[in-house]
């Protein structure tokens, strides 16, 4: 089987002010997580904010360095001590997709150019090859070359630049996708379009994605397994139907208890008067 | 009883005026929590604006009118007209954003007291303002903390202790929720739920989030391209919804322990600058028929007290097939 996120005793420490008044910030305490899989799989990790979800993968995308501990992804240490590969080969295998889409592109610049110059520049593909890739990632998401060409990105919809990006991730051909919050910014309506495509990529691709999320429905529907985090450190994890199913620690059943479902109520509604 | 007569709110721009809010026509009973959901977009924040009466240019209030049903200092009734004179005392407004609303560098319990006065009245006030937040479960010291030294969930509640000091009878709440984190969310829902049973006042909340709906409102108010689809007790709009856009709302996102795929509503809404024939729904609806497409359907009662504007008003949606993600 083969190690598809490994992190060990990985650590991050920030320090607020300077000299003898420093103040340290532990925002990854001691996580370690463990998947290993012969097939592609989702992992999600939950948490609220200052939880040290983003933390986590700002270092798995090498934009902060670890304080100590390492990160493994599909074999090879991608962060910390005796961190192998070079840059490109790095972004080969790991690609990020950011929360918020309208921010990822900039607005006096048409959207094809990311997506060219990833694929000049991470890909190594020119020309026709580079034409051929991109329609191909575009494709995937369920667009095409010609909807998007010479476009900007006021020309597009939250979900439609979303899908773009995550076209983008997909030029390099990497294993690892790491999403962060990528929904949260999209119209609750339309959210789902983009988590099943997660799915349909894993399924139909064999990319696995790293969701960071405070959803924990939408981590549910998708993901093989999920990580919950407090406070920096990792206080649960495991196969996603156990964790949520049957949690054990008594944040995960706090965080499950407070999500507003439309099954049960938290407590019974007054009445109108009158 | 407010009553919304046939309400129309314009934006005025360079190509042209467009209506946000179309022509809303509802009557809110006295003592409940309206929900108002709808995508972005759909017209939910213009409402709230025109209902607070904060009307400024580009945006105007075409036509219509609001019967607030209570009175004012003179025991006139009050309307669309006059409502700015009654912000804070009879109808107040709990925004989304509580760091951009309160002043970053006047500490919060200078903030409670920022009106025109004597000092020995301020003092007074000031007494009554540190029994009340005492029983929004904050602590006293919050009033020396500038905004910034609090965390998200206590400036929230800072937001509500202003918007009900006195007790209004109508407030507003513009996802005062959204920013939050789940746990600090239920929270700040249950304090709502409680301060409307002891005030017993209308509390109009808007929210994208059905699942915040099902746990606080009495009635919900659906929005799509600025016209009200449907309207009704929560109760029956969640037990039996009548719309379409409704029903995929209410099961486009996925609940914990069930594993049934979820297609989200595929397509967007109308632009409000094109035409509008029909309805404007029809697009993305699975029951559409040329009907929808040529008439547009008027919000007419289906059951005692639910409305909803649709030519198949109840009809079940046939099952879709494969997932849709495009």
């Amino acid at each position: 089987m083969a190690v598809i996120l490994r992190t060990e005793g990985l650590n991050k420490d920030y320090r607020l002010g300077g000299f003898g008044r420093a103040k340290i910030i532990t925002a990854l305490d001691d996580v370690n997580i463990n998947v290993e899989s012969d097939r592609p799989v989702i992992i999600s990790v939950v948490g609220e904010s200052g939880s040290g979800k983003t933390t986590l993968a700002k270092t798995l995308l090498r934009l902060v360095e670890p304080s100590a501990g390492r990160a493994i992804v599909y074999d090879k240490v991608v962060a910390g001590k005796g961190a192998q590969p070079s840059k490109r080969d790095f972004m080969k295998s790991v690609q990020p997709i950011f929360q918020n889409p309208f921010e990822a592109f900039s607005r006096y610049r048409p959207v094809d150019a990311y997506l060219f110059e990833t694929a000049d520049r991470v890909a190594g593909l020119q020309a026709k090859e580079a034409e051929a890739s991109v329609d191909h990632a575009l494709v995937a998401v369920g667009l095409d070359l010609a909807d998007v060409r010479g476009k900007y990105s006021n020309q597009f919809s939250g979900g439609e630049l979303q899908r773009i990006s995550i076209a983008r991730a997909l030029i390099p051909d990497p294993s690892l996708i790491v999403a962060d919050e990528p929904v949260s910014m999209i119209d609750a309506s339309r959210r789902m379009i983009i988590i099943n495509l997660f799915k349909r990529l894993r399924d139909e691709q064999g990319r696995s994605f790293l969701y960071i999320t405070h959803d924990l429905a939408t981590a549910y529907y998708i993901s093989d397994f999920v990580a919950v985090m407090n406070k920096g450190r990792v206080v649960e994890f495991g196969a996603a139907r156990d964790v949520m199913g049957n949690p054990q620690h008594d944040y995960t059943r706090l965080l499950l208890s407070s999500i507003p479902t439309t099954r049960s109520r938290w407590r019974p509604r007054s009445r109108i008067a009158g | 009883m407010i009553r919304l007569n046939n309400l129309v709110a314009a934006y005025r721009t360079g190509r042209g005026s467009i209506n946000a809010v179309d022509g809303v026509d509802i009557e809110i009973p006295d003592r409940c929590i309206l929900g108002v959901a709808g995508e972005s977009g759909c017209g939910k924040s213009t409402l709230m604006k025109v209902l607070y009466g904060d009307v400024l240019s580009p945006m105007s209030l075409a036509s219509g009118s609001i019967e607030y049903g209570f009175n004012d200092d003179q025991n006139k009734p009050v309307t669309s007209d006059t409502i700015q004179k009654q912000w804070f005392k009879r109808i107040s407004y709990v925004p989304q954003s509580s760091m951009s609303s309160l002043n970053p560098v006047v500490k919060i319990g200078k903030q409670f007291v920022d009106f025109p006065g004597h000092e020995p009245n301020k003092r007074k006030v000031m007494e009554q303002v540190k029994t009340y937040i005492g029983k929004l479960g904050l602590p006293v010291e919050i009033l020396d903390s500038y905004p910034h030294q609090l965390s998200g969930g206590m400036r929230q509640r800072v937001m509500i202790a202003l918007a009900t000091f006195f007790q209004p009878e109508l407030i507003l709440a513009d996802e005062p929720t959204t920013a939050l984190d789940v746990v600090v969310q239920k929270e700040i829902l249950l304090l709502l739920m409680e301060l409307q049973e002891q005030m017993g006042n209308t509390i109009i909340l808007v929210s994208h989030d059905m699942g915040v709906h099902y746990q606080i409102t009495h009635r919900m108010l659906i929005m799509y391209a600025a016209k009200a689809v449907e309207y009704g007790e929560s109760d029956s709009v969640f037990a039996a919804p009548l719309h379409p856009y409704t029903r995929m709302l209410i099961s486009s996102l996925p609940t914990i322990g069930d594993e049934s795929a979820r297609n989200g509503i595929p397509g967007s809404p109308p632009s409000l600058w094109g035409e509008l024939g029909g309805c404007r729904f029809a697009a993305r609806c699975p029951l559409a028929t040329d009907k929808c497409r040529a008439e547009e359907p008027p919000l007419v009662e289906h059951k005692p007290g639910h409305f909803a504007a649709c030519h198949h008003a109840g009809s079940e949606i046939p099952a879709a097939g494969e997932p849709i993600w495009q």
